[in-house]
């Protein structure tokens, strides 16, 4: 039997040579930016603005990614991504779970009204409240600081809501019989829920990291010092300043983006379960 | 551990009731009481104040959500500049004026133009797009990488990539489809590329939503229905689609409210300007550049607040819809 479902899975039916050959056609199409831009990167300043626009270039050059280097901040802003990236990621994690179990788990006096109140800043985002964010973290001295960068980032609602839906789904029965063998309610947390639970941990951490790298708008705002700049931050504005040069913008746009999409190649599995994840949640 | 867990489980407990009545008397648990039942108590005890658990994450909440909200609201009622002095109160002169201005409305209509054209093409792609995955026998991680690997690029790298893809002469776009205009300079076509752009980078996520949903939908039904004699299409319109009706609403919502919120990709697009013939500010930039480059603080929070309104409208009625299912469904 499982030997006739292999043979079956692996026949190449008619069907399926049509489907795989559509799938090839849209998946080079959505490569093909991404392949164009990386291209672009290995030409010389000039050959990239040549016309007739050629794909492949004619002198391979390394001159744009060495000048990238040489020139201006960018191995700053890629430690910057990277500081920003890793703290926001660790805090919320840590801050969220603590909030979702706490929620999902434990009483405290007003839980419910505190639950409403969070579950309303779902709709709260720095596009939305740009302007009094910033103001408000002036106040507290913090722009052009990493914590400025950080900190703002660190308050998600939805991955509260999205560990406390977990948390609600663990049987009870288990913290029970840890309680009965003398274990206390952090012991409890942190030695049987937590390790539970590293599926969606791991779905909030990835989404948060991949948010976090990405975040454009924020670290747009709070920084004026181009040496604090993230990778995204500095691209879009310092890199353009002076006079675009094509191949060096693409070659810095590779630096930023690459990272995430090699540690994808590696890590499929766990990111698509941790995006869908984190996004179906939302249900 | 707290004094709390190791008193005797017969101990009536006051705390248990989270509104803190005052510690009325209350009947002595029954001697009888199960040993399960007073594990229970005592468990119940143990997880009181909670509020630690909480607290961090409260503590940031209200620093970077709640006074924000607060502090705009307090803004949008005064004539405050960046700097935060000499600010006095004007009552609702901002939000009449906002309401009066044409700019306002403009960038709100490329707004709602941008989340109208997104949309329904992202239903439509990502449910092609997850179809195909989903179906196609072999190779399925090549699929999954090609289809997703847009979506982990920054913003702003995707808004340089396609300023090249559509630049005149030189861009990709001209070369593959000889457009003989270029889209960025028109303002007919200004807004589509940032659409064509938007939809290359963000359909991955949706299609790992459609994608993860035709993974949970029972293989019985496609045996029962195929047994009934039904062909590929008929599985398709009246098994799929309906079971994806669900995915489909949180698709919907989830985009609805992130296309309203657009800005990086369109500022990056136009380098930070407002777009051939103005026709790409869109309501997240107008209110940055009356509160950053106007410095009209005040000013800028009332649009934010008239913004807040809008887009918690669409969540809420979400809400509203979901529930009203729900109950149908009882």
């Amino acid at each position: 039997m499982s030997v006739a479902v292999g043979v079956h899975r692996r026949r190449w039916r008619p069907s399926q040579i049509v489907l795989t050959a559509v799938g090839l056609l849209v998946s080079a199409v959505l490569v093909a930016p991404l392949v164009w831009t990386l291209f672009t990167s290995f030409k010389s300043e000039e050959e990239a603005v040549a016309v007739p626009v050629q794909w492949l270039p004619k002198d391979w050059t390394g001159q744009a990614w060495t000048n990238i280097f040489e020139t201006g901040n960018i191995t700053n802003w890629f430690v910057n991504s990277l500081v920003v990236s890793v703290c926001v990621t660790f805090i919320v994690v840590l801050v969220s779970a603590l909030a979702g179990y706490g929620f999902a788990r434990t009483e405290f006096r007003g839980k419910s009204a505190l639950m409403a109140l969070v579950m309303a800043g779902l709709m709260v985002s720095p596009a939305v409240l740009g302007v009094p964010l910033f103001t408000t973290v002036q106040s507290l001295g913090m722009v052009d600081t990493y914590w400025g960068m950080i900190l703002p980032q660190c308050a998600p609602a939805a991955m509260v809501y999205i560990l406390y839906r977990f948390f609600q789904g663990i049987p009870r029965e288990l913290e029970e019989a840890a309680f009965i063998d003398g274990a206390g309610r952090w012991r409890i947390f942190f030695t049987i829920v937590l390790p539970l639970s590293r599926p969606s941990l791991a779905a909030v951490g990835i989404f948060t990291f991949i948010a976090s790298w990405n975040n454009f708008l924020w670290p747009y705002m709070i920084t004026n010092n181009p040496d604090l700049m993230t990778m995204p931050n500095g691209i879009a504005t310092v890199m353009n300043s002076y006079g675009v040069q094509w191949a060096q913008l693409m070659a810095g746009g590779l630096m930023a983006g690459l990272p995430l999409i090699v540690v994808f190649v590696f890590f499929q599995r766990q990111i698509v379960a941790g995006v869908a994840h984190t996004g179906l949640a939302g249900q | 551990m707290t004094s709390a867990e190791m008193s005797p489980a017969a101990t009536p407990s006051v705390r248990m009731t989270t509104v803190g009545t005052p510690a009325a008397p209350r009947a002595i648990r029954p001697v009888a009481a199960t040993a399960e039942a007073s594990t229970r108590a005592r468990l119940g005890r143990a997880f009181q104040h909670g509020g630690w658990f909480v607290a961090p994450f409260l503590l940031l909440y209200a620093l970077f959500v709640l006074t924000p909200l607060a502090r705009g609201l307090w803004l949008s009622f005064t004539d405050a500049n960046i700097t935060g002095e000499d600010a006095s109160f004007v009552g609702f002169d901002n939000y009449t004026e906002a309401l009066k201005d044409p700019l306002v409305w403009e960038s709100l209509g490329h707004s709602a133009y941008f989340t109208l054209l997104v949309v329904p093409c992202i239903v439509v792609l990502a449910l092609l797009l997850a179809l195909l995955a989903h179906h196609i026998e072999h190779a399925k991680w090549l699929w999954r990488l090609c289809f997703f690997a847009p979506f982990l690029l920054p913003s702003a790298v995707v808004g340089n990539m396609w300023r090249w893809m559509f630049n005149p002469d030189t861009g990709l776009m001209d070369h593959v489809f000889g457009m003989e205009s270029a889209w960025l300079t028109q303002k007919s076509t200004a807004m589509t590329a940032v659409v064509v752009a938007t939809l290359w980078w963000t359909v991955g996520f949706s299609f790992l939503l459609y994608l993860a949903a035709l993974q949970n939908i029972p293989r019985h039904l496609y045996e029962a229905a195929a047994l009934d004699g039904a062909g590929p299409w008929g599985r398709l319109v009246h098994i799929t689609l309906p079971l994806l009706r669900s995915i489909t609403g949180l698709v919907v919502a989830l985009q609805i409210l992130a296309s309203l919120q657009v800005f990086d990709q369109v500022v990056v697009m136009y380098e930070f300007g407002p777009g051939p013939e103005e026709s790409t500010r869109t309501m997240v930039q107008y209110t940055l550049e009356q509160g950053f480059t106007s410095y009209r603080v005040g000013y800028a929070s009332a649009i934010s607040i008239l913004f807040f309104v809008i887009i918690a409208a669409f969540a809420l009625a979400r809400m509203w819809l979901l529930r009203k299912r729900e109950e149908g469904v009882r």
